[in-house]
């Protein structure tokens, strides 16, 4: 079959036009903008690499990158385990497993600044249960101007959001692992923990690396909850990438930084989560494990 | 290794529907024997009880005379290879053969030197460092009961239709290695088939079950010879034993034109219900000669195996198998008589086997 007279192209034109306006075309401009400078009604300025040099060496983009970092591995350290031993801890069958899943289905469901205003209610200093139970145990908790607090206060309402994620998935991978998997390892005499070692972990390493890639680019961008718990502060303390990038792109109107910026931050993105993928597909299927020696 | 004995054991999923049925057998030790039945007949469901993974809902798990009811699968040292190869797939081949030992604590040297022992045996020696996740199935299944056979204390292996995913041209290997492992170490095997050839080539005993009851336990030759349930005839031999529903005529036992004469002491067990006559295509005799006695019939269909001629018969009032010599010159269409000798005649009623009783056959 000749690929050049192929009637089949056609077929693949739609799907082509559609990723073409919505994707092909915002890049390349973006691409245009971060060698440009341009101000209103000015011809724009060719200035090479200069926009890159500029962000590079920002101290509030580099500060939101350290943060940035910190923050999704945190979130994975977090929500990964959590997520798995909430699955283990499911029902297998009947009422109580479907009402399990729909319950943790909820927080899915909420839109993003829902949940940002959910969250700033629960922690208001004069209504909110949050503060209400660090007082009683004699913590005094503020929001507003603690940023250990905020921080945190972050990195707590993205695990109540988006843990179930993982725990949906691990549930679905855990249910794909036949029964006889436990029985050989029961009739040779694992105990529990060498059981979830050698079989289950393994057998969810697929439905795990969708979670932790879904979850580190996800928690990347992170960026309406936020704005609506925080606004990013006190201070700079939870001004993430996206905000940031709000910030210069909307609010100081500054172009040139905004793409530039914008690549960074995907390439970022891109080489994070291929690394990812390529350290969790490889884990264990070497001979790194317990080689025989001698 | 172990004697294992069932006694008086049922098993039921759902309260009222039984999956095994009062069944009691024995494994002597070292025997290598077969549990055979169709798909859903409960072999599975017996061999999780022996393994332990399974309580029974009533009766006794003995081994070597104890009761081990209560007994979790790692205490009865029973080794169990699945249908579907089970091998830790993180794990090299080395460290899954070691996975049994290191669970129950052996010291490392130990651990080595009978993994080496094992590999050898198993002619893995050469792929110990390979990951047991690029194996093919058969390999993974000789690595499955390679960690059975690692234990030295081992009562039993149990099969579960090892051979099912595996080429064909690797099962025949395969089961020559578990035959060789089975001799080597004298295990008690059972080997949970529903492949009649698997089974009859397998091992000395086997044990033919239906619907959650064992019908028959025998060599291969008492199950061919005197299948004591017409199901064991049925299933057993390929194409299976011809049955037909009977009925009592004073002294006689009658399917269409052929009658079977009761001799004395039968006729008090036999009251007439349900009864079938039953004779394997092979025990049919088959005479061309216009002359000679026996039923005549037609020859619907001849059908060629290679080795024989299966005849298919229709004629005073039946329609039967008939297995002939290959060289036989018998075409579709002739005109052939049929005798049923009466040694090999079986007569089932309520499917229990009435004749020829077992004296007869002995002679």
């Amino acid at each position: 079959m000749k690929i050049r007279d192929n009637k089949a192209w056609f077929f693949v034109l739609p799907a082509l036009l559609v990723m073409g306006i919505n994707a092909f075309v915002p890049f390349i401009t973006v691409i245009n903008y971060s060698v440009l400078d341009i101000f209103r009604g000015l011809p724009a300025i060719w200035v090479g690499l200069e926009n890159y040099q500029v962000v590079l060496g920002d101290n509030l983009f580099r500060g939101a990158v350290v943060r940035q970092v910190q923050f999704s591995f945190l979130i994975l350290l977090i929500q990964i385990p959590l997520g798995v031993a909430i699955a283990l801890a499911l029902p297998k069958k009947g009422w109580t497993a479907t009402a399990s899943l729909v319950a943790l289905g909820f927080p899915l469901l909420i839109p993003y600044n829902i949940v940002g205003i959910i969250w700033r209610v629960f922690t208001r200093a004069d209504l909110g249960l949050v503060p209400l139970i660090f007082n009683f145990f004699g913590y005094e908790y503020n929001l507003a101007q603690n940023s250990v607090d905020a921080y945190w206060t972050v990195v707590a309402m993205d695990v109540w959001h988006w843990t179930s994620l993982v725990v949906l998935l691990a549930y679905a991978g855990l249910n794909a692992i036949p029964d006889a998997y436990y029985q050989a390892a029961e009739i040779d005499g694992a105990s529990p923990w060498r059981t979830f070692l050698y079989v289950t972990l393994p057998r969810l390493r697929s439905v795990l690396t969708i979670a932790v890639l879904l979850r580190f680019m996800d928690s990347f961008r992170i960026y309406t909850e936020v704005f609506l718990l925080t606004g990013g502060g006190p201070g700079t303390s939870t001004t993430f990438l996206s905000d940031v990038l709000v910030r210069k792109a909307v609010i100081s109107f500054d172009i040139g930084y905004s793409a530039a910026m914008s690549l960074i931050y995907f390439y970022f993105i891109l080489i994070i989560s291929y690394i990812f993928f390529l350290v969790l597909t490889s884990i264990g299927t070497g001979d790194s494990n317990q080689p025989p020696s001698g | 290794m172990a004697k294992i004995e069932l006694v008086n054991v049922s098993h039921s999923y759902t309260p009222g529907e039984y999956a095994v049925r009062d069944i009691n057998l024995i494994w002597d030790d070292a025997v290598s024997s077969a549990l055979l039945g169709p798909s859903g007949c409960g072999k599975t469901t017996l061999l999780k009880i022996i393994s332990g993974l399974l309580q029974p809902t009533e009766g006794d798990v003995l081994l070597n005379g104890q009761r081990v009811n209560e007994l979790r699968p790692k205490e009865r040292n029973i080794a169990q290879v699945f249908q579907f190869p089970v091998v830790y797939e993180t794990l090299n081949i080395f460290n899954n053969l070691a996975f049994p030992l290191r669970n129950r604590g052996y010291p490392e040297s130990i651990v080595k030197e009978r993994v080496r022992e094992i590999a050898e045996l198993l002619e893995l020696t050469d792929q110990l460092k390979v990951n047991a996740n690029s194996l093919s199935a058969a390999e993974k299944q000789l690595v499955s009961l390679g960690r059975g056979v690692i234990r030295e204390d081992l009562s039993a292996i149990l099969l579960d239709e090892p051979l099912t995913v595996i080429d064909p041209h690797q099962k025949w290997q395969l089961r020559r290695k578990l035959k060789q492992l089975q001799q080597r170490f004298e295990i008690t095997m059972i080997y949970v088939t529903h492949d009649q050839h698997e089974a009859l080539t397998f091992a000395d005993q086997v044990t033919v079950m239906d619907t959650g009851i064992a019908l028959q336990t025998g060599s291969p030759q008492d199950l061919h010879n005197r299948p004591e349930a017409p199901f064991v005839g049925y299933f057993i031999g390929s194409p299976g034993m011809n049955i037909f529903p009977a009925s009592l005529n004073e002294n006689q036992v009658q399917a269409g034109d052929f009658c079977y004469e009761l001799v004395s002491d039968l006729v008090n067990q036999v009251n007439g219900q349900d009864l079938k006559i039953g004779i394997r295509p092979e025990f049919v005799e088959i005479s061309q000669a216009k002359d000679s006695t026996g039923l005549e019939c037609i020859v619907d269909a001849v059908h060629l195996t290679g080795t024989s001629k299966i005849l298919d018969l229709v004629g005073a009032g039946l329609k039967f198998k008939a297995r002939v010599d290959e060289t036989a010159n018998i075409n579709a269409a002739d005109t052939v008589r049929a005798i049923f000798p009466t040694e090999k005649t079986m007569i089932y009623q309520n499917d229990r086997l009435l004749a020829p009783v077992q004296q007869e056959i002995l002679l």
